[in-house]
């Protein structure tokens, strides 16, 4: 399990990352926590011939809560997301998304960043930023831009990132209200075989706002916008709660692999969802 | 490839070497530097035999290359007790019978070192959760989970009689 050689740089600033990425072009990939990117590089799946590595630049592992604003550095790992406290007010489904992912010591290295720009469809924060409304930060040789993570997914390993650009932080505005993250995994450190992420707000006894994404139901993450209007306006009764269920999972297009035909995580679907919304409605 | 010169704190010791960029830092602790208490098991980041402590984190080690870990301060289970003198999880493990081939043990320990200093009076479901990235083919379980319970219980009592 020895990667094929590779030169190791350590840039100070983003700046710095950013030239070199550019200037090495395609040869050349930057490592976060290094917990997608080295396995695929011990199996040869991925080559390289430089490796940029992100933790020496200051700065990016910030978490900022500011009236509701929530921003987050690319380096910050999943185990910091979990034990930070203002984010366990703010936007709570960020822990208990983060609980499921892996085990303990791959989430003390990997980070949101990473996960977010993998482009693995079975990462589970791209969904989770899908149904936050979260927006992507990216630096590259001409500047910063910003890219909605409901537009970022093209397909699986495909992103509007480009090869030169640096993922640096990413934001969204937490609106309160109920929340669930659920997950449907063989066994710890797998993958989801479905998962989805709820948000639901009700007032005056009606779903006044909604939020639906699922994870590993399709090569990219998916936000179910007729899920989400099943549910907007309604009471939300067990119908609209169904309606909703039947809507998502209408949204899912799973391929056969060794977690299943794609009935089967259909099947699986329905359930995480419908789990999720009813929790998320629970607490809201 | 050309190596580099990679410097870090190992057991509280300041080490020095030379490896290439791509070899792991299991590789590098065990093949450079002699430090063979952290184990491959499955060199795929599943099982947790090489785990080790890494700036306060318990990481695998076949998942870091060893230029990543370059500054860094570690500590392995060598660093947490020796023979003469076995650190409380060692006696634990030892008295509640938490092994049974040794193989899984070093990163066990490792594992629930940290875990305790950042839990010291964890549940037993919080131990199950915490341990959660290391495998045990032998035991079950069980037995480790009541060592690492008994050695937290062991170390508060310790904390109690010293204040
Ligand atoms: C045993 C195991 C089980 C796992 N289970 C899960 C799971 O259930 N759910 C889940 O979501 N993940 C899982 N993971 C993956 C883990 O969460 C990764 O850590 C994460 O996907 C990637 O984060 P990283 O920081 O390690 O990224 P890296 O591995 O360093 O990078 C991943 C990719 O993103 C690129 N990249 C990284 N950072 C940036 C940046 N700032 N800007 C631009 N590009 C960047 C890299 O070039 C690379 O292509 C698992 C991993 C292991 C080893």
């Amino acid at each position: 399990m020895i990667p094929a050689a590779f030169e190791y740089h350590r840039p100070d600033t983003v700046e710095d990352a950013v030239k070199l990425i550019s200037d090495l072009g395609d040869e050349a990939r930057v490592v976060a926590g290094g917990h997608s990117l080295i396995p695929m590089m011990k199996l040869r799946l991925t080559g390289l011939s430089h490796l940029v590595d992100l933790q020496g630049i200051g700065g990016l592992d910030n978490i900022s809560i500011s009236n509701g604003t929530v921003t987050i550095g690319a380096m910050t790992t999943q185990h910091e997301l979990i034990v930070h406290s203002g984010l366990a007010t703010t936007a709570p489904i960020i822990a208990e998304a983060a609980l499921q992912i892996a085990d303990p010591q791959v989430r003390y290295m990997g980070t949101i960043g990473g996960n977010v720009a993998n482009g693995d469809p079975g990462n589970d924060m791209p969904g989770l930023m899908q149904c936050l409304d979260a927006t992507y930060t990216l630096v590259g040789p001409n500047g910063e831009r910003s890219v909605k993570a409901r537009d970022f997914y093209e397909a699986a390993y495909f992103t509007a990132r480009e090869e030169d650009e640096i993922l640096t932080s990413i934001s969204f505005e937490s609106g309160g209200g109920g929340y669930a993250y659920e997950k449907q995994k063989r066994k710890i450190g797998d993958y989801a075989t479905a998962a989805a992420g709820v948000l639901v707000k009700i007032s005056d006894g009606k779903c006044s706002a909604a939020s639906i994404a699922l994870t590993n139901l399709a090569d990219t993450p998916i936000y179910c916008e007729a899920g989400v209007a099943a549910l907007l306006g309604s009471s939300p009764d067990a119908d609209a709660v169904t309606a909703a269920v039947k809507a998502s999972v209408d949204a899912a297009d799973p391929s056969e692999d060794n977690r299943g035909p794609a009935e089967f995580k259909k099947h699986a679907a329905g359930v995480v969802i419908r789990r999720a919304i009813e929790r998320a409605i629970e607490r809201a | 490839m050309e190596k580099m010169h990679l410097k870090m704190k190992v057991n509280g010791e300041d080490v020095e070497t030379l490896a290439e960029p791509r070899e792991l830092l299991i590789h590098v602790l065990r093949e450079r530097l002699n430090i063979t208490g952290p184990h491959i098991g499955c060199e795929t980041s599943h099982c947790g035999a090489c785990t080790i402590d890494m700036d306060g984190k318990s990481v695998k080690s076949c998942t870091v290359f060893a230029a990543q870990a370059s500054g860094a301060d570690i500590t392995t289970i060598e660093g947490l007790g020796n023979p003469d003198s076995l650190h409380v999880l060692q006696e634990m493990f030892k008295e509640h019978h938490g092994l049974q081939c040794g193989f899984c043990t070093p990163g066990m320990i490792t594992r629930a070192y940290r875990l305790l200093k950042e839990n010291p009076d964890p549940t037993e479901e919080e131990v199950r959760f915490g341990m959660a990235g290391n495998l045990c083919r032998c035991t079950g379980y069980q037995n480790i989970v009541k060592a690492i319970l008994a050695a937290a219980a062991e170390m508060n009592a310790a904390k109690e009689a010293a204040q």
